[in-house]
């Protein structure tokens, strides 16, 4: 529900972009003209064969890997995670411990949760209350029982990095194949994995204003493998299924702009996440933004109000026609906060109310403005409601000033 | 973002009664700011007839804790206070034109602030007898404490059981796996190993002479009174009268507060064993009840 005649502010491109022009452009005959099974023998599969080989070409650029052939397609960045690790398990049945972070997106912890029950030990790493890793306690758990090691690129709610890079050499150093999730990442900053020791690397295209349902693992040559889905002989053996070939066209499309748009995303879509970051924090009281905010994605901003409630925020940012997203609880039908404002040991006064904003190339300045005039009001607004707000601001000691008379 | 209701969005943007009440000689507090839901609720009550005369609110939580403060507050002013303890969290969501099941515990809190202002207007000490724990069936929106609870009560070992007793699961089972971890937690602590039942037999509707159906009524009966005995309880039959079964509750199961879901356990073994909607209707209720009336 907007507001009319205001122009809506897309500021959720954390969960989803919008698929660039160029790729839809792209992709439209191979609905139409270009339908043909890339796995036909004939001159309408050869067609579509021969551009999805273009689209691979594209990608691997943008990973900066070696061969093309080291790019497995697939329906997104959870299928690329799930068949990263079940196939280093399967390649490695000897070895019964998967090493993985607090902070991971769910599906990596939901997989390995799974994994649990079924036997398997997940190492979850700590992180600090900034979001980072501590090197030593990795390094410990670096030992010949390990399978693989599984941790995100780049955090998907606060933008915090990890030193992938760094850690996949300790793990090669120690045996142990290195997959990364790199959803948030691809698209974002410069990628070199020819030089790099990382094995497996998920991605996933609407992430980069490519088109939803494709999405692709980056499969070092020669890392050991086995295959999630079985059947037809399509990438190679390693994934069956008939390609989605308009997304394989899209994420191709999508890979080529991420490449020509890289600087901006490091300079323009910072500058303007920088001033929205300082913009709110100047207006509005017992705010912080969380994470790493030195050592994070270009584009994203996670801020935690405290004393209001994430859900509330976003309804009312989105009568105003801006759309963010919450890490709070009520946003998903439970009452616990995000899972990783919880493992940086986000107090709860303020990790219910922690509102992400993620910004693409597409924003503009006069957008930024709207939206640090539009927060203050709302947060005002809410805490106006709250018990646990005074007339000068936070109660004292809130869990005593608001007493349930239950226990 | 979640599919409110026109009501539920209107109450959220423009609540009602929000804010500090200052002459409140009732209030009732609930929730805390680590569950992420709180709501304050003031009353100002008319000592001579004890009538709302006002009430008011502060929240803590979402678009919808927020709506249904602000119309539980609109539903009780003008009430005596035994009107408004008659107020349930159906009424609540209902008010509002309802609400996703993963939000019904907003209305709960709404009726649990309202029985805690009650009791601190008349000096009594509330206690909280909902323990929430994470939403497990959201068809039916039950939560992980009450399956257990219910298992446990009720020595159930199978899906299909906590589907009857609780409705969890008779949705759209994608809560399946969730119900099973239950059951296998609970059943291990009984030094039992969950095994996962076969997919029930389809009943095929045919017609039974009266002395097959009562045989049958028996045998859902018979069935049930282990369960029952082992708790030093028991289930007896009284009478049929078309489409309600009237049943006697005896030893710790007569006004055992797990009685109604004991009895909706019963009925919908009945209602799965005939193949036709019954009552199970316990006796010392049958007054209040109209004759064939058939479950909801």
């Amino acid at each position: 529900m907007s507001i009319p005649n205001l122009t809506p502010i897309y500021l959720d491109n954390n969960a989803t972009t919008r698929c660039a022009p160029e790729a839809v452009t792209a992709m439209l005959p191979y609905f139409t003209e270009q339908f043909g099974n890339p796995s036909s023998m004939h001159s309408f599969g050869a067609k579509v064969g021969h551009a999805t080989k273009g689209a691979r070409a594209s990608l691997q650029k943008l990973l900066g890997a070696e061969f093309d052939s080291e790019i497995i397609y697939t329906a997104g960045g959870t299928e690329a995670d799930n068949t990263a690790i079940l196939s280093a398990l399967k390649a490695n049945p000897e070895r019964k411990e998967i090493i993985t972070s607090t902070v991971e997106h769910h599906a990596v912890l939901h997989l390995c949760e799974q994994l649990e029950k079924e036997g398997y030990t997940i190492h979850k790493l700590k992180v600090d209350g900034k979001g980072r890793l501590d090197l030593d306690e990795y390094a410990k758990l670096l030992t010949d029982k390990v399978a693989v090691v599984s941790v995100m690129w780049a955090n998907n709610e606060t933008g915090t990095y990890f030193p992938v890079e760094k850690m996949a050499e300790m793990a090669k150093a120690a045996g142990i194949l290195f997959h990364t999730d790199a959803v948030q990442a691809v698209g974002k900053i410069p990628l070199n994995l020819k030089d790099s020791a990382i094995d497996m690397l998920s991605l996933s295209g609407h992430k980069l204003h490519g088109p939803k349902g494709i999405g692709a693992l980056y499969l070092r040559r020669g890392a050991r493998f086995r295959p999630l889905l079985r059947g037809g002989g399509q990438e190679r053996g390693r994934r069956a299924g008939t390609e989605n070939v308009p997304g394989i066209i899209g994420l191709g499309v999508a890979a080529e702009l991420a490449l020509e748009h890289m600087e901006q995303e490091n300079t323009y879509v910072r500058a303007l996440r920088d001033k929205l970051q300082a913009g709110i924090l100047a207006a509005v009281p017992n705010a912080f933004a969380t994470g790493d905010v030195d050592n994070r994605l270009p584009n994203t901003l996670n801020i935690a109000f405290e004393y209001v409630e994430g859900e509330a925020i976003l309804m009312l940012l989105n009568k105003q026609g801006i759309a963010a997203s919450s890490g709070s609880a009520c946003t998903s039908g439970s009452l616990e906060p995000s899972h990783v404002m919880r493992a940086m040991g986000i107090p709860y006064t303020a990790a219910h109310g922690t509102i992400r904003f993620s910004l693409s190339r597409e924003n503009t300045e006069a957008e930024i403005d709207r939206v640090i005039a539009a927060v203050p009001p709302i947060i005002a607004q809410l805490r106006k409601l709250s018990p646990y707000w005074g007339e000068n601001g936070p109660v004292t000691d809130p869990e005593k000033a608001f007493a349930p008379t239950y226990a | 973002m979640w599919d409110y209701s026109d009501t539920v969005k209107e109450h959220f943007y423009n609540p009602r009664n929000a804010g500090a009440l200052a002459d409140a000689n009732a209030i009732g507090e609930v929730g805390s700011i680590s569950c992420g839901d709180a709501l304050r609720l003031m009353l100002k009550v008319d000592p001579g007839n004890e009538t709302i005369l006002d009430a008011s609110f502060q929240t803590f939580g979402c678009g919808s804790a927020i709506a249904s403060s602000s119309a539980l507050t609109e539903i009780i002013k003008g009430k005596t206070l035994e009107q408004a303890l008659e107020v349930s969290n159906q009424d609540i969501a209902d008010f509002l034109g309802g609400l996703p099941p993963e939000k019904m515990h907003c209305s709960v809190m709404g009726r649990e602030a309202l029985q805690a202002a009650v009791a601190n207007y008349r000096g009594e000490e509330w206690k909280d007898d909902h323990e929430e724990g994470a939403l497990i069936c959201k068809c039916f929106a039950v939560d992980a404490v009450m399956i257990e609870e219910t298992i446990r009560a009720n020595n159930l070992c199978s899906v299909e059981q906590v589907t009857n007793y609780t409705k969890a699961g008779g949705g759209c089972s994608s809560c399946h796996e969730g119900i099973e971890e239950i059951l296998a937690k609970v059943l291990a602590e009984r030094g039992e190993t969950f095994k996962a039942a076969p997919p029930p037999e389809k009943k095929v509707p045919g017609k039974m002479t009266t002395l097959e159906r009562i045989r049958k009524i028996e045998q859902v009966i018979e069935k049930a009174r282990p369960n029952l005995q082992r708790d030093h309880g028991d289930i007896e039959l009284v009478d049929v009268d078309g489409k309600n079964i009237y049943v006697s509750m005896k030893g710790a199961c007569a006004g055992c507060q797990m009685e109604a879901a004991t009895l909706g356990g019963v009925q919908a073994q009945m209602v799965e064993a005939l193949g036709e909607l019954v009552k199970v209707i316990p006796v010392k209720a049958t007054a209040k009840l109209a004759p064939n009336t058939l479950p909801a």
